[in-house]
């Protein structure tokens, strides 16, 4: 029985020539954006990766620009920007509530636990080994 | 594209009911939208317990800019610059792959060769430079580093270099574990991608989806490729610049 429930492809792929400029347009415009983050993000690393009082700074900076990285990754590379409403919020709210939760609880855990390591010689000896390299530079 | 489904007006009382598709798209990329969510929640959980070990050994681990300082055919050292050429090679094959897809909506087979052509050598690219990152980061540096251990009964010193899944000249070897294992997920991830663009790029060649009338095949590689891209963006945030 042929099954009429099936869609083989989705409808409205098909775009002109007029309609295919402005979507290039925005495709160069998106690269533009993340190539001047990325080269904004490796300068800030460069700099202030080894200043101690920017570092709580830094951490919370990456993170807001990797999240813009993404969002423009997602919303217009993989175009679910541009699909209808309920998938657009089926994947992305699902996976931002697991993850969320995730995230929080691990983190938080994580703090906990490095408070209340047990003390280790084999894990006290690295510190003398963690930032050596610079030494050299 | 501004012109898909989101523009047609959805009816509530109809979507659900059945003869039509109620998210607007196909079957295949439908799927292909879970099958990525459940990757996610994979490479997510793994960056995760990668953050849990890093908390909990925060001040035993490694500076990300001591350990990545090579550059190609210079002997000094460069932190991130590598990383950061990577990182552009990986956002600029996304660019063509997305390329690829809108010349397959104008239904311009010659341009979906050529942007999937180029896709292709970027992905390779950055294949053999991660292969190059895990190169250097398992020698290690000159100096490297001294451990000790027993051995026989008696405490003995040892100078090693690089890292391994045991030790790690630059701090906690979690750190190393936590690096070969996402890079390398990760790593795979951009291999099978490069030999299912190659597929789709011979597809293409072949005239399978000119025949077809629609290019949906690219699109849906494309939605695979944009996710590798993504999932990089999160390491490189994680594993080089924190």
């Amino acid at each position: 029985m042929e099954r009429d429930d099936i869609y083989e492809y989705s409808l409205d792929t098909h775009h002109g020539e007029e309609e295919g400029k402005k979507v290039r347009k925005k495709i160069y415009q998106v690269l533009g954006i993340l190539s001047a983050i990325t080269i904004f993000e490796v300068g800030m690393g460069m700099k202030f990766s080894r200043v101690v009082s920017m570092q709580e700074t830094l951490k919370y900076l990456f993170i807001a620009l990797t999240l813009v990285k993404a969002a423009y990754i997602v919303l217009v590379f993989m175009h679910l920007g541009d699909e209808r409403k309920n998938l657009r919020w089926i994947v992305l709210a699902t996976y931002l509530v697991l993850i969320g939760y995730l995230l929080f609880i691990c983190l938080t855990e994580a703090v906990y636990a490095g408070e209340h390591r047990a003390w280790d010689p084999v894990v006290e000896a690295f510190k003398s080994i963690v930032g050596g390299g610079s030494a050299h530079h | 594209m501004s012109a898909h489904a989101s523009t047609q007006p959805t009816d509530v009382k109809t979507t659900w009911g059945g003869g039509t598709s109620p998210f607007g798209i196909s079957y295949g990329k439908m799927m292909m939208w879970f099958f990525l969510m459940s990757d996610a929640f994979t490479f997510s959980g793994l960056l995760t317990a990668y953050g849990f070990m890093r908390h909990k050994y925060h001040d035993v681990w490694p500076v990300a800019g001591d350990v990545f300082t090579h550059f190609p055919f210079y002997n000094g050292h460069i932190e991130l610059a590598y990383v950061a050429f990577m990182t552009f090679i990986l956002i600029a094959s996304s660019v063509t792959m997305v390329l690829a897809v809108e010349a397959g909506h104008r239904m311009d087979k010659k341009g979906v060769i050529i942007w999937m052509f180029f896709t292709i050598i970027g992905g390779a690219i950055f294949v053999g430079s991660q292969a190059w990152e895990w190169y250097h980061f398992i020698h290690g540096t000159e100096h490297g580093a001294v451990r000790e251990f027993i051995k026989d009964g008696v405490w003995v010193k040892e100078v090693f270099h690089g890292a391994n899944l045991r030790v790690n000249e630059y701090g906690h070897p979690l750190f190393a574990d936590f690096f070969f294992f996402i890079t390398g997920f990760h790593g795979f991830h951009v291999f099978s991608g490069v030999c299912i663009n190659i597929i789709i790029f011979i597809g293409v060649i072949n005239g399978t989806y000119h025949k077809r009338g629609h290019y949906e095949m690219v699109e849906k590689t494309g939605l695979y490729w944009h996710f590798v891209d993504l999932v990089w963006v999160f390491v490189f945030t994680f594993f080089y610049l924190l």
